[in-house]
């Protein structure tokens, strides 16, 4: 049994100490906002936020966390800038299938947190990592720039 | 669940008697979800509910706060955005707040099959065009029928009756009663024989930028996709089929497999394995220590050189299909003062949804459940059908949202391989491909190579035109009844043979080429993305060759064209076409009519960095009729235009000894962040029946890119993709 915090929560998990934290999340805990996307950290879909910066779960292996706290899409609702974002991602309808998103929106608190007014040249650095294949980027930047404005 | 007694939802919404009628159909107990965000166990609707089409229901008793107003939907959503429109055409007409239904995925049912489609599918840019009228209907009907039950208990007129957001008033007294309230009424009522619709001029929601119906569910990570399923008992699985088509699986070390903690069977079909364990971790390492040997078969020589050769060899074939002929090409390219003629090859294509394929399935004695994101739905279902041996009516299928389909999803393979897979076994199995599974186990758009050849006269203009194209025709896999008595493809020459240029003579065949060793299939944009690419390309060549603007060349091309030459000349303006450009930099135009809409495309690009190229603008003109929702338009330009950028520029899957080489995304590139242009669109204006668009903007993309390429650093480029080609110039 490994113990793992996600979102201010102990859970127990029955795995090896080599499981990828997504696989925890998705099939252990049910926490299926975390996605699958490619398996070796290429694509972003499985971003979220250990110790506040953001990592890929996909190639996190838990036994590697040490008690360190996890949060995911799931467990940011109470958080201002998390809700400044959410909320700068629904004005102007950034999503489409929406399944990127989730990763997406994790990778872009944790450039907030960082860097509350970041230029384009940031953004495209900080965000590089997430593919969206129905091709979303420019709103994204755009709600960024306006998660940054909502939560000055 | 009842299946209507109607065939099509064409019979019954526009059938001799004119409609859709309240009692005539048996009353459908839809089982999908009660509202698109609540995925809980599933509710079965036995109260007597208004359902006076496919639909809409609304239900007669009511808690407080809810309308009782449920939206079922007939397409499936994977990003384009058709909940959110077909919610804005049914609202517009029943007169009720969108924010104030509950929505539905449609089941598999014959009331959704889309006459043109062959089966209830979602694909082809086509719904708004094919639920334009349809939607609208039933959402008129519906209020009629309320008008009418309110009506009589008035004991009024209609006349002295209105209806506004889910309510019918009484216009002397100011009395009112909610649609729920009226509902049992209402059911009772016999068909109206005309079902007037609203004039545009009184449209309250189509035309204008609403929001997302499904925008608050993303964002906040819900449980929305096929992937996200989870069942009680349900163990989960993940599976290697052949990388070789056609291929058998040998030996394996099940020992070891099942040694692997979390795992607890292996399961195997004709060519392909299953591991299911406590979750896909343990899975994928049970996979992995079975250490399959694979009996390859026949394709395992097959390479990608091989599917080129072919195509090209084929070009030479001395008996075409003949698909298309105006006056006499022949003897107009004999006369013509000079002829032209360039070769244009493309690759296979993965489609590479963000939600790997995946399928969750109960196969129990008597019955089935299935929760997938499919574009076919009934097709999966009659799979699972056939597969359980059960009757159709005993497989429910759940659509679910879907992680981006591109054409993957109208493929089923996955489903009734999970099938196979599923009814070993008692439990509930959810079944996740890898990436690499996804991506090397994919069925690809087909590789082609067109041969364009002109007839010009003196100053260099079309005289005679001969198109050829070669490769496979996915139609007669698909849908074989599609494919043309000739066997022709119509679809893969979408961008040719209605095209918005008037040739004086024009001949258009076909080679046939099926690809040995991998399965073609649909893509996003299918034969217009292609064909466009060639057309396209072909046209900027002639006209550089005429010493002409390509965009001047084009407009004496268009001339009968007013919609065309519309968003042409918008895209020129607006793009500055005629302002020169510093050394290395250039533009390239394509314009188009495909899926019942007109785009006008300028690409601007810089290569002062040798070999390299740096898409700086994108301009887009688009005449798509009559505009449901500007902001999706927009939205669904902007995604379509960079998923066909990245892949011009990046993407050809290879076959190597009869195995595709991409296998994730460190191998199959996608455009990102840092690479996406910034893409400026404007939308005409326009009263005419509403075009597609999910995919115009993907088809765009290439022509405009290379042409914008060959006015920068004057390498033409006919072989996509063209950052190799490129490098290789």
């Amino acid at each position: 049994m490994l113990t793992v915090r996600v979102n201010n929560t102990d859970y127990q998990a029955d795995v090896t100490p080599d499981t990828p934290l997504l696989w925890v999340l998705r099939d252990v805990l049910g926490l299926t906002g975390t996605k699958f996307g490619c398996g070796i950290a290429e694509c972003g879909a499985c971003t979220v936020h250990l110790d506040g910066k953001a990592v890929r779960a996909c190639s996190l292996p838990v036994g590697l966390l040490n008690g360190r706290p996890v949060t995911t899409i799931e467990g940011i609702g109470n958080d201002p800038l998390a809700q400044a974002v959410q909320k700068a991602w629904m004005d102007i309808d950034v999503v489409q299938c929406g399944y990127c998103q989730p990763g997406q929106i994790m990778s872009a608190i944790a450039l907030l947190r960082d860097n509350p007014h970041p230029t384009d040249t940031d953004i495209d650095a900080a965000m590089s990592g997430n593919i969206c294949r129905c091709g979303t980027y420019l709103r994204i930047r755009q709600a960024i720039h306006n998660a940054a404005g909502l939560s000055a | 669940m009842n299946t209507p007694a109607t065939p099509s939802r064409r019979h019954f919404l526009a059938g001799a008697t004119g409609l859709i009628v309240a009692g005539l159909l048996p009353k459908r107990r839809a089982f999908s979800r009660p509202s698109e965000f609540y995925q809980g166990p599933l509710v079965e609707n036995t109260d007597p509910a208004f359902t006076p089409n496919a639909y809409i229901r609304i239900a007669p008793s009511t808690i407080p706060g809810d309308s009782g107003i449920t939206l079922i939907l007939p397409n499936v959503e994977m990003g384009q955005g058709i909940y959110t429109g077909a919610v804005t055409l049914i609202a517009e007409e029943l007169n009720v707040d969108p924010d104030q239904v509950a929505l539905e995925a449609a089941p598999p049912d014959d009331a959704y099959v889309a006459a043109d489609m062959g089966t209830q599918a979602t694909g082809g840019s086509t719904s708004t065009i094919f639920e334009w009228t349809t939607l609208r209907q039933a959402g008129a009907a519906a209020r009629l029928l309320l008008t009418q039950a309110a009506a009589s208990r008035w004991n009024c007129p209609i006349s002295d009756c209105t209806t506004r957001q889910g309510r019918v008033l009484h216009t002397p007294s100011g009395d009112s009663f909610a649609y729920a309230e009226l509902a049992t009424d209402a059911a009772t009522l016999p068909v109206p024989k005309t079902i007037p619709l609203k004039p545009a001029k009184d449209w309250t929601l189509i035309g204008r930028s609403r929001h997302r119906v499904d925008s608050r569910a993303k964002v906040e990570g819900r449980p929305l996709f096929g992937i996200d399923i989870r069942v009680p008992d349900m163990k989960h699985a993940t599976v290697a089929a052949c990388p070789v088509m056609g291929g058998t699986p040998g030996d394996m070390d099940r020992d070891a497999a099942l040694r692997t903690p979390g795992v607890h069977a292996v399961l195997t079909i004709k060519n392909a394995v299953c591991v299911v364990a406590d979750h896909y971790w343990a899975a994928k390492k049970g996979l992995e220590a079975l250490a399959i040997t694979w009996n390859e078969g026949p394709n395992a020589s097959i390479d990608t050189h091989r599917i080129y050769s072919e195509l090209h060899a084929a070009l030479a074939e001395p008996k075409p299909i003949i698909a298309k002929s105006k006056g006499d090409a022949a003897a107009a390219m004999t006369r013509a003062a000079s002829r032209y003629e360039a070769t244009y090859q493309q690759p296979l294509l993965a489609h590479a949804p963000m939600e790997p394929i995946n399928c969750t399935i109960h196969i129990r004695p008597d019955s089935a459940d299935v929760w997938v994101g499919t574009q076919v739905p009934m097709w999966a279902r009659d799979s699972v059908a056939d597969i359980a041996d059960l009757p159709k009516d005993k497989v429910r299928l759940h659509c679910q949202y879907i992680g981006g389909g591109f054409g993957r999803r109208l493929e089923y393979e996955y489903v009734t391989q999970a099938a196979q897979f599923a009814k070993q076994v008692p439990y509930p199995l959810k079944i996740v491909w890898s990436r690499e599974e996804d991506l090397t186990l994919d069925r690809f758009r087909p590789a082609y190579v067109d041969r364009l050849r002109a007839g010009l006269n003196t100053q260099g203009r079309i005289e005679s035109m001969e198109f050829r194209v070669v490769g496979p025709a996915v139609v007669a896999r698909w849908e074989p009844a599609g494919l043309s008595p000739n066997g022709f493809d119509e679809d893969l020459a979408a961008a040719i043979s209605i095209t918005p240029y008037t040739f004086p003579a024009s001949r258009l065949d076909y080679v046939r080429r099926e690809a040995p060793g991998v399965v073609t299939a649909w893509w996003r944009g299918v034969g217009g993305t292609r064909g466009l690419f060639v057309v396209e390309s072909f046209i900027d060549e002639l006209a550089l060759r005429a010493g002409a603007d390509p965009v001047a060349y084009r407009r004496e091309l268009i001339r009968d064209q007013p919609r065309a030459r519309t968003v042409l000349d918008l895209a020129a303006e607006k793009s500055g076409w005629t302002t020169p450009l510093p050394k290395g930099h250039g533009r390239g135009v394509a314009v188009q009519f495909l899926f019942g809409s007109y785009l006008g495309t300028i690409i601007e690009v810089d290569m002062t960095e040798p070999k390299e190229v740096r898409i700086t603008r994108v301009t887009v003109a688009v005449d798509c009729g009559q505009p449901v929702n500007p902001d999706q338009i927009r939205a669904q330009i902007e995604g379509g235009m960079i998923f066909g950028l990245g892949t011009t520029l990046f993407n050809e899957i290879t076959l190597s000894k009869g195995r595709v080489q991409e296998n994730n995304f460190n191998l199959w590139r996608i455009m990102r962040m840092n690479e996406a242009p910034p893409i400026e669109i404007h939308i005409v204006q326009s009263t005419e029946e509403p075009g597609g668009i999910g995919e115009t903007g993907t088809a765009a993309a290439a022509p405009a890119l290379a042409n914008a390429i060959a006015a920068a650093s004057g390498h033409r480029l006919r072989t996509l993709p063209l950052l190799p080609a490129l490098k290789g110039a």
